[in-house]
């Protein structure tokens, strides 16, 4: 019997390389996933990284994985992969924002209150760009096809 | 002897937007307080010229993430008294009703993230939920009632998409609604606990004699509708707004600052509202005000915590309220005619108000908006003044605090009063 496993695309379509995470995850919802991992409970889900929505949607997951832009100072397209549960997400990699109640804070509070799923592992993509307008850089697209490839990869050991 | 101390905050934390705090205090006297907003200016005043009337609800929905229904109403309100036309009951309910969503995200958020640290002596949320888990868990559970309402009619919980001119683009059953029943009224216990608990945090001594502006509404606790009227006289119509009000640029921040023109600073938001319109609460929220050790009037900025405690039960109250009478109703169509509209609804923060001018076209030729924080600016300023002079005493390190913690009395949304913090404390 297998627990359910998320995957989260957080971003902004709205804002260049912001769109990495969502459309990483629409991605992985064409690949049709319980069909490739069959059996197990696997949930896609896209969000704007409200923190709140973001705590909620993960509630009751055994192993969750989600996907975001940062911008951390390291090269376009670098994939930076955090294991939560190890140790804690410095707020300024992934909280650019003085305006929303982030990713960050959302795993932070989540884990003052005993909140955080088994398995939570944050991958960050590098953005080149987050300028207004929707057009992913060259970079970011070629990182994401290697998030999908590593999520594929680890899923059976986060399951069953 | 000659002392000088310098009290500076770089960048305020726990407030929306980037702002900064420079306090100089010579002598043991007070001699300068500023409120420094850097945030950059945002044009949005200029760039709506040449849109489209109907995009309105949309472009200024942008101006806030955390209130951006606030803009969807108001600017909804000036168009269409631009276009001579008003929502029928139903569709004025169900903005209401949208609008509690928002108030309620919005007040919860600002209560346990950014405010309620600053009263139990935590840096920050995450630190307190290491010791109040039951107290953070309790404000997430109301917020996503918050956002669950908002989603519900807004179609989205940040940047609602349903609003338009006229009403919404999908008008909801009344069996869409009735899933929320429950939910609302465990969370309207929630909220019942909530201002409890407000009530007994540590407020410092702080009255102060404001002019309070608020909405007045013959009915309701006014949100969407209403008169201007303040606790000095003020007493007209929101088209009139200008003919009273004005805003200046002071060289120290990229908010304009709002005066009366009569009188000067005035004071907006949740304690204004509750002082001119206590008596349209409901009495289970009046009942928990008194509860929580509140009278009818309050004057200390601090407390301004329990009221918007008081104003999340209320929008509760509010919403079941509405979705229990509700029935769903016609939309008007909206057609651009020369003419300009006004529009002025209750933020979270405080009154927003929005001023167009269209042409036959439904052009827009010209664009006005004030923002709650902007016309506060000058409120927190004199606070500042005030309190450092109250509390000059307290060394430096927990004056700041406490001078950090009187700014998010007026939880400001800087981003907002840019749409077009650092404390400095220097002590000579």
């Amino acid at each position: 019997m297998s627990h359910p496993v998320i995957i989260i695309g957080i971003g902004n379509p709205h804002r260049g390389d912001d769109a990495a995470g969502l459309l990483v995850a629409r991605r992985l919802k064409n690949r049709k996933l319980a069909a490739e991992h069959a059996g197990k409970a696997i949930e896609v889900l896209e969000q704007s990284g409200e923190a709140t929505a973001l705590m909620q949607s993960w509630a009751g997951a055994h192993a969750v994985v989600l996907v975001d832009s940062i911008s951390s100072g390291a090269a376009a397209g670098t994939v930076h992969r955090f294991d939560v549960r190890a140790k804690p997400v410095a707020a300024k990699v992934f909280g650019c924002s003085t305006h929303n109640f982030g990713v960050s804070e959302a795993i932070e509070l989540a884990r003052s209150l005993n909140r955080l799923p088994q398995h939570l592992v944050l991958y960050g993509i590098e953005g080149k760009s987050f300028q207004p307008g929707e057009a992913l850089s060259a970079e970011v697209e070629k990182a994401m096809d290697a998030v999908i490839d590593r999520i594929l990869d680890e899923i059976p050991d986060t399951t069953g | 002897m000659k002392k000088t101390r310098t009290i500076k905050v770089d960048y305020l934390a726990r407030v929306e937007g980037e702002g900064a705090l420079y306090l100089r205090i010579k002598n043991d006297a007070v001699v300068d307080v500023k409120l420094k907003i850097f945030e950059p200016p945002r044009f949005f005043e200029a760039f709506l010229r040449g849109r489209d009337f109907r995009e309105v609800v949309d472009i200024t929905a942008r101006i806030c993430g955390i209130c951006p229904v606030a803009y969807q109403m108001s600017s909804a309100q000036a168009m269409e008294d631009a276009c001579g036309i008003q929502v029928g009951r139903s569709l004025r309910q169900l903005r209401r009703l949208l609008y509690c969503g928002e108030w309620i995200e919005s007040h919860v958020l600002h209560i346990y993230m950014l405010h309620a640290p600053d009263f139990l002596g935590y840096a920050d949320a995450i630190q307190m939920a290491k010791d109040h888990p039951a107290v953070v868990e309790q404000g997430l559970q109301l917020k996503k009632l918050g956002n669950d309402i908002v989603k519900l009619i807004g179609g989205r919980e940040i940047h609602p998409i349903n609003a338009r001119l006229g009403g919404f683009y999908k008008i909801p059953a009344k069996s869409e609604l009735a899933p929320l029943v429950e939910p609302i009224k465990k969370a309207r216990e929630a909220a019942l606990k909530s201002v409890r608990w407000l009530g007994k945090l540590p407020f410092p001594e702080f009255e102060q004699d404001y002019e309070f502006v608020a909405l007045r509404h013959p009915d309701e606790y006014a949100i969407t509708e209403g008169r201007l009227v303040s606790n000095k006289g003020l007493d007209i119509a929101i088209k009139d707004y200008e003919n009273h009000f004005a805003e200046e640029h002071v060289e120290h921040s990229n908010a304009l600052h709002s005066v009366l023109k009569e009188r000067g600073a005035y004071f907006v938001g949740p304690l204004a509202r509750y002082n001119l319109n206590f008596d349209r609460l409901s009495p289970l929220a009046q009942e928990a005000a008194r509860d929580a050790g509140l009278g009818p009037e309050c004057r200390n900025p601090f407390q301004s915590i329990i009221v918007r405690g008081v104003e999340t039960l209320y929008a509760f109250d509010e919403a079941l309220r509405i979705i229990d009478e509700y029935d769903a109703g016609d939309e008007p169509a909206v057609h651009p005619r020369e003419a300009v509209g006004y529009g002025c609804t209750e933020a979270p923060r405080g009154i927003l108000y929005h001023r167009y001018k269209i042409d036959r076209g439904g052009i827009i030729r010209d664009a006005r908006i004030v923002p709650p924080t902007s016309q506060n600016q000058k409120t927190i300023e004199n606070d500042l003044w005030r309190f450092a002079a109250k509390y000059k005493n307290l060394p430096d390190d927990e004056l700041t605090w406490k001078c950090e913690q009187a700014i998010r009395n007026y939880d400001p949304c800087i981003s907002c009063a840019t749409h077009f913090l650092k404390l400095d404390v220097v002590r000579e």
